[in-house]
């Protein structure tokens, strides 16, 4: 039996069969506290300047980041941005949040639909859980009303991100997370920054390998 | 693959000589060092996460039976499964078998590098299973019939004429100049795969012990395609992977994309932990994690433990001059350069691997370079030292150790010989400086000139200075 082998070989290694009481104590210590490791000093500051620092990683990363000034005027956002890239059919997370909005003021413009993403989808909206400062990333998670597919089929992701959910170094996202899923993370837990990419042809870049060719990300107040 | 380590020398001095080889290194070469060096720059704290990462990383092997046991709890709470493989037999038995439950006719691939170790995808092959590679540069070495040559850009020893050719012939389209159009039509002829695979096999970056979850890091989104759209993921990985927290996978990700690539951080970090809950419209149905040791454990306490902490960023190849002149084939299995020149003495063994930890310079810059501190230059002596215990070195290198053995331990005869040798190269140079012929070196000057001595040996010098402080 392998499992019992790579265990027994494991110990023999360390020199020991079961491990101590101090040793266990120190597992389960780091696990239950999960203590942070040194943070770099660039995200750790005021709440605007993290929004600042997010648009700009962002940015690097190749994400296009439009502000607005409210939720409701998302459906115009997408309307627009999607039609400058000669796209009409938008897929929705079915959160409330989202699919609640005013689409029927734009169902001239795009065609909206509501389920998992497909292959030839042209672009999907979906809600991000946190926007992390740090690096530009977006972090968003799998649930029955925004599906993990919505954020890598489609040739244009677009993302609702609320200024009050950016925080600056990804300690700050876990900690929220563990609040919004006690116990256990949901199946999947997705941290993008910026469009899909691949370099492997000569180590030149190109951009949008098999995720999305483009990610625009809509900022709300 | 085929072993072909033993070759070194011989499939080295071909590299040297393949202008289309050369032709590609020095896109690697011009390339990774200065990016890793730039977004280094950037974070001023990179050596005091480095510090931490070294630290945590060896606090992991000192408890890496209890963060297991802890990975497979929660994994198994998460809805998956943990299989245990010591072997690649193992391994690949054991996938076979999830493959076969599932009736599985295609399986997608993201990038892998165990899966390589395992030797899966012949293996599959030969059960009537279709593997697809889904990374960009992995397909084209699939079409090709080809392996990597290095362990994050695997076709880096590929020209864009290469791919352009490879696509021509499978995809029967008009051959393309524009890396952009072929990357449209990988793009295109993949979509298809995605959804058709019964099966899809990441690996992992990270085993997360806190919450059962495996990590990975793409820039492509092709592993998130592949462990979403099929009805089972099987994560293929390693033991040493596991990290305590997602505190501590994040101080890791601060180094592993700045060290490989130079970016801030991979385009796609994505956990998986579990199988799809209720009321989920997608993800896979069953999630399986199948863990290889592979000679691993048996590295546990002892000089080679270092090793363990590798995150296979690739930071020590990028930079290492041997690999950047001979390619990453020229090593003759998975992993080549420093890294590789540690790890494949001990999955293949030094009777096959002994060339190997003997193709460095020891110039230093891997270690330079490593984000968990590795000593590089040191492990691979160690391998060199074994291979000599085991008598597998060759004749003349022993012959000459031993030679140098008997004069080093004879100060007297010692002084003698090397001030006449100095004298004798000084002559052989003859005011030039340098040497450009040596008897029995022509392994070294047929390649570059050595420099001639250029005064008295340390010790004469020692001797004069000894007498000129003792005058008043």
């Amino acid at each position: 039996m392998s499992r019992a082998e790579i265990f027994a070989n494991i110990r023999r290694g360390l020199r020991r069969t079961e491990a101590t009481e101090a040793q266990k104590e120190a597992v389960r210590q780091r696990l239950q506290q999960h203590p942070r490791n040194r943070i770099p000093a660039r995200s750790l500051h005021e709440h605007d300047a993290q929004v600042e620092l997010f648009i700009r990683m962002a940015q690097e990363a190749a994400a296009e980041v439009i502000e607005l000034e409210s939720l409701e005027q998302v459906p115009t956002a997408a309307a627009n941005t999607l039609e400058a890239k000669g796209q009409n059919e938008l897929v929705l997370a079915s959160d409330d949040s989202l699919a609640n909005l005013g689409w029927a003021e734009v169902h001239e413009r795009i065609e909206c639909h509501q389920r998992v993403g497909q292959v030839g989808d042209q672009a999907s909206l979906t809600l991000a859980f946190a926007g992390i400062a740090e690096t530009g990333t977006l972090m968003l998670y799998s649930r029955p009303d925004s599906p993990t597919t919505l954020n890598f089929l489609p040739d244009t992701h677009l993302v609702v991100l609320s200024k009050q959910d950016i925080v600056g170094p990804y300690e700050d996202a876990w900690d929220r997370l563990r609040e919004s899923a006690p116990g256990r993370l949901p199946r999947t837990v997705n941290m993008i920054t910026g469009p899909s990419r691949s370099a492997d042809i000569e180590q030149k870049l190109q951009m949008g390998a098999h995720g999305p060719r483009q990610l625009v990300i809509f900022l709300i107040p | 693959m085929d072993i072909k380590s033993p070759e070194f020398k011989q499939s080295a001095r071909i590299a040297l000589q393949d202008a289309n080889l050369q032709k590609a290194l020095g896109n690697l070469k011009a390339g990774f060092p200065g990016k890793r060096a730039a977004a280094v720059a950037r974070v001023p704290e990179f050596e005091e996460l480095r510090d931490q990462a070294h630290d945590l990383k060896n606090h992991i092997l000192e408890h890496l039976d209890l963060y297991l046991e802890e990975f497979e709890a929660r994994v198994v709470e998460n809805g998956g499964q943990v299989h245990w493989c010591s072997t690649s037999e193992d391994a690949r038995q054991t996938i076979l078998q999830i493959c076969r439950e599932q009736n599985a006719k295609t399986v997608t691939k993201g990038k892998s590098m165990v899966t390589e170790e395992i030797n899966l995808n012949e293996f599959l092959e030969e059960n009537d299973i279709r593997p697809v590679e889904t990374d960009l540069g992995e397909y084209i070495l699939q079409l090709r019939g080809d392996h990597p040559s290095h362990i994050i850009a695997p076709a880096i020893h590929l020209n864009l004429e290469d791919v352009s050719e490879a696509f021509h012939e499978h995809h029967k389209r008009p051959k393309s100049d524009d890396p952009a159009e072929l990357m449209a039509e990988a793009r295109e002829m993949l979509r298809k795969q995605f959804v058709a695979a019964d099966v899809g096999i990441t690996g992992a970056n990270f085993l997360v012990a806190e919450t059962g979850s495996t990590l990975i890091v793409t820039n492509e989104g092709n592993g998130d395609l592949t462990q979403t759209l099929p009805k089972t993921h099987i994560v293929v990985s390693s033991i040493e992977k596991v990290v305590p927290t997602l505190e501590d996978m994040s101080l890791f990700l601060r180094l592993l994309a700045r060290s490989a690539t130079g970016q801030e951080y991979s385009v796609y970090n994505t956990l998986s932990s579990g199988n799809r809950r209720p009321d989920d419209q997608d993800g896979p149905e069953n999630f399986h994690v199948v863990l290889v040791d592979n000679g691993r454990s048996d590295m546990v306490g002892t000089q080679f433990q270092d090793m363990l902490r590798c995150i296979r960023c690739s930071a020590c190849m990028n930079h290492c001059p041997v690999y950047g002149s001979v390619g990453g084939h020229s090593y003759g299995w998975v992993y080549p350069g420093p890294m590789g020149s540690v790890l494949t003495p001990q999955m293949i063994g030094i009777e096959k691997a002994g060339l190997l930890p003997n193709a460095s310079t020891f110039c230093g810059k891997c270690e330079e370079v490593c984000p968990v501190r590795i000593p590089l230059p040191k492990l691979m002596r160690h391998w060199r030292e074994k291979e000599y215990e085991k008598h597998l070195s060759p004749k003349a290198v022993r012959w000459g150790l031993s030679g140098w053995a008997f004069l080093a331990t004879r100060p007297r005869l010692y002084r003698l010989f090397s001030s006449s040798a100095s004298k004798v190269m000084r002559m052989l140079g003859g005011g030039k400086g340098k040497v450009t012929k040596l008897p029995l070196a022509a392994g070294w000057t047929d390649h570059r000139d050595m420099p001639t001595p250029t005064g008295k040996t340390f010790m004469q010098q020692w001797d004069e200075r000894q007498k000129q402080e003792k005058q008043p």
